[in-house]
């Protein structure tokens, strides 16, 4: 008894009995393939040729990949006026831009909260944990008529500056940066370093798995942006705008439409490969106290 | 008795004198530190044209007749009497957005935590695999779109094509042309896109649990690890589940995209119309302004709420 009590808190969770964790694993595999199987299948998809796509039963995997279909892609585009390639640019350079704006203005609005004591900072930050609660669509119209009394309709800069202005990288961003040692700021302090050197070259270099975790959200959100309410002109159009323009061409474009979604999606997934430890440790300090 | 008549005005006084020097004591700390205003102006500003205006002006607007060619012109409860009153199909809207809200968001937000809670024993080259398994879809953007694949309407969709092979049905089923149908497959879209940031949260607040806590549960008399779960895991967590609940709940609410990608837009006799589906419809579609943001602040003040009621709820947890 007492050998078997011994051994069962060797392991790092003692109340786990091992028919539980064969169930729990068992739970697990059954809903990974819930979760893998339509992304695989949008993989196989995007590489089938047209006879594979139209047999009766349907296929799940490809026999014999091809290309052709996010050949397919750039020469079905190319017949339109506006090239794929062009959609690819401006998702790209919206994402590129609006998430380097974000993660250093985010940032250095979230090192004053989390670091600096004035007055007004509580009553800020309530009202940023208040913006979590709602999503961007109750703000569509307003900011509709705003960026058309300021000339942004149909520009880039609809597009980008509200995107860096998102309350949750902030957010998140706060909460990790309460965690530098006020001790470490004071020492600069006294050698007389200033606020800005501070930022730069201790709390910054401090963060860097936050940066992770704010470029991974801020990039999801416009890297998915169809953004049609604010661009008229097609050749600022976005390349999910652009998905939802071929997948609209019905089951004809069924090849066409796997091979932009897998290249919509290798992107933010390659990402969160990279930082995923990063992301999770950030992750950590996300909590909201009360 | 001169001095009791003048009490009143002394305390006023004290008070003036009071306030005077809060504020002036205030003004000084705001001097003082300007440079953190300087750090928070950027995103404030920004913040405050963009999400705070809109939120306020928004509010206004439900309250006027509003097309864009002309001014604003003010109706009173009109616009929310019309809603809630006159616009069936708001009324499906809202009972559709329930529906979901109440099926995806639970659901959802337990089944994060949970899968967290088990993927969490793992091994962490495991842990990290299983991780991206269970989140790449909330982060494959579009992706959703392959669900066509497999209820598409004719006989090379996946579901359709085997239920024919086996002999279930003889004709391909219109799986989002059939009322029927549609809400519990955009259901199962919806759950499997949901997960979402809350999950990440709850994956990151498990491993920094502290695990002498759990040795100490084992000596107390924890027997099994669903008393563990209730008595030393969760109270721990209660800041992530917070953040999780917020996250389920915003994103819950907000459904939209991924239905009208699959289900068009309207929906076969707005089956699956939801109240941001409304709202698009009546300010991007047919630009009364006016009316659309009656549907937004109705939309804001049910997350809000949601979100206000969950916290209470959440606050429970554990004791």
């Amino acid at each position: 008894m007492k050998v078997k009590k011994k051994l069962r808190l060797k392991r790092s969770t003692p109340n786990h009995s091992v028919a539980g964790d064969v169930f729990s694993f068992a739970v697990l595999i059954l809903l990974g393939l819930f979760m893998a199987l339509p992304l695989i299948l949008a993989i196989s998809n995007s590489l089938k040729p047209m006879d594979e796509l139209f047999i009766f039963p349907p296929r799940f995997f490809v026999r014999n990949p091809t290309l052709n279909n996010f050949n397919d892609v750039f020469v079905l585009m190319a017949e339109s006026w506006v090239t794929f390639s062009r959609y690819v640019f401006n998702t790209v350079f919206i994402t590129a831009v609006g998430t380097a704006g974000h993660l250093l203005v985010a940032s250095l609005c979230a090192y004053a909260l989390a670091k600096h004591k004035f007055p007004g900072r509580n009553i800020i930050f309530s009202v940023i944990v208040l913006a979590l609660m709602f999503s961007v669509q109750v703000t569509a119209i307003p900011n509709y008529l705003i960026m058309s009394k300021i000339g942004w309709l149909d520009t880039y800069l609809a597009l980008i500056v509200p995107a860096i202005a998102k309350p949750l990288g902030l957010f998140l961003m706060k909460q990790f940066m309460e965690q530098i040692p006020d001790t470490l700021l004071e020492a600069a302090r006294i050698d007389g370093a200033n606020e800005f050197k501070i930022f730069t070259t201790i709390a910054m270099p401090m963060v860097k798995p936050a940066w992770l975790t704010l470029i991974i959200f801020s990039f999801q959100d416009l890297w998915n942006l169809q953004g049609s309410n604010y661009i008229y002109s097609e050749e600022l159009k976005t390349m999910p705008y652009a998905l939802s323009q071929i997948a609209s061409g019905g089951i004809a474009r069924a090849g066409a439409t796997s091979a932009v979604a897998v290249i919509m999606m290798i992107v933010p997934i390659t990402i969160f490969i990279i930082s995923q430890s990063s992301i999770i440790e950030t992750m950590a300090t996300s909590g909201i106290k009360e | 008795m001169m001095n009791r008549a003048n009490k009143p005005d002394i305390a006023k006084g004290y008070i003036r004198a009071y306030i005077k020097k809060r504020v002036k004591n205030t003004w000084k700390e705001m001097k003082r530190n300007k440079i953190s205003y300087l750090f928070i102006a950027p995103f404030l500003i920004l913040f405050i044209l963009f999400y705070f205006v809109p939120v306020l002006s928004s509010i206004g607007l439900s309250f006027t007749y509003f097309n864009i060619l002309e001014k604003p012109r003010f109706i009173g409860w009109t616009n929310y009497v019309n809603l809630f009153f006159a616009d069936d199909v708001f009324l499906k809207a809202v009972k559709n957005t329930f529906l979901f809200a109440v099926i995806t968001g639970p659901i959802s937000f337990f089944a994060a935590f949970l899968i967290a809670w088990m993927i969490n024993d793992l091994k962490p080259k495991l842990r990290a695999f299983l991780t991206l398994v269970f989140y790449a879809p909330t982060i494959s953007g579009q992706a959703y779109i392959v669900w066509k694949f497999f209820f598409s309407s004719d006989i090379y969709g996946f579901v359709n094509g085997w239920l024919m092979k086996l002999g279930i049905t003889y004709s391909p089923i219109l799986w989002f042309e059939d009322e029927t149908y549609i809400m519990p497959i955009l259901i199962i879209v919806v759950l499997w896109m949901s997960l979402g940031t809350g999950f990440l949260s709850f994956i990151a607040g498990l491993q920094n649990v502290d695990t002498s806590l759990f040795e100490a549960g084992y000596v107390d008399g924890v027997k099994n690890r669903w008393q563990e779960l209730w008595y030393i895991t969760l109270p721990s967590m209660k800041p992530q589940l917070m953040f999780g609940a917020v996250m389920t709940i915003t994103s819950s609410f907000a459904i939209h995209d991924s239905l009208a990608a699959l289900a068009g837009f309207p929906s076969v006799n707005y089956a699956a119309h939801t109240v941001v589906s409304h709202l698009i419809d009546y300010g991007s579609v047919r630009f009364e302004m006016g009316y659309a943001s009656a549907i937004a602040t109705v939309l804001f003040l049910t997350m809000i709420l949601c979100n206000k009621l969950v916290q209470a709820l959440l606050r429970k947890v554990g004791s």
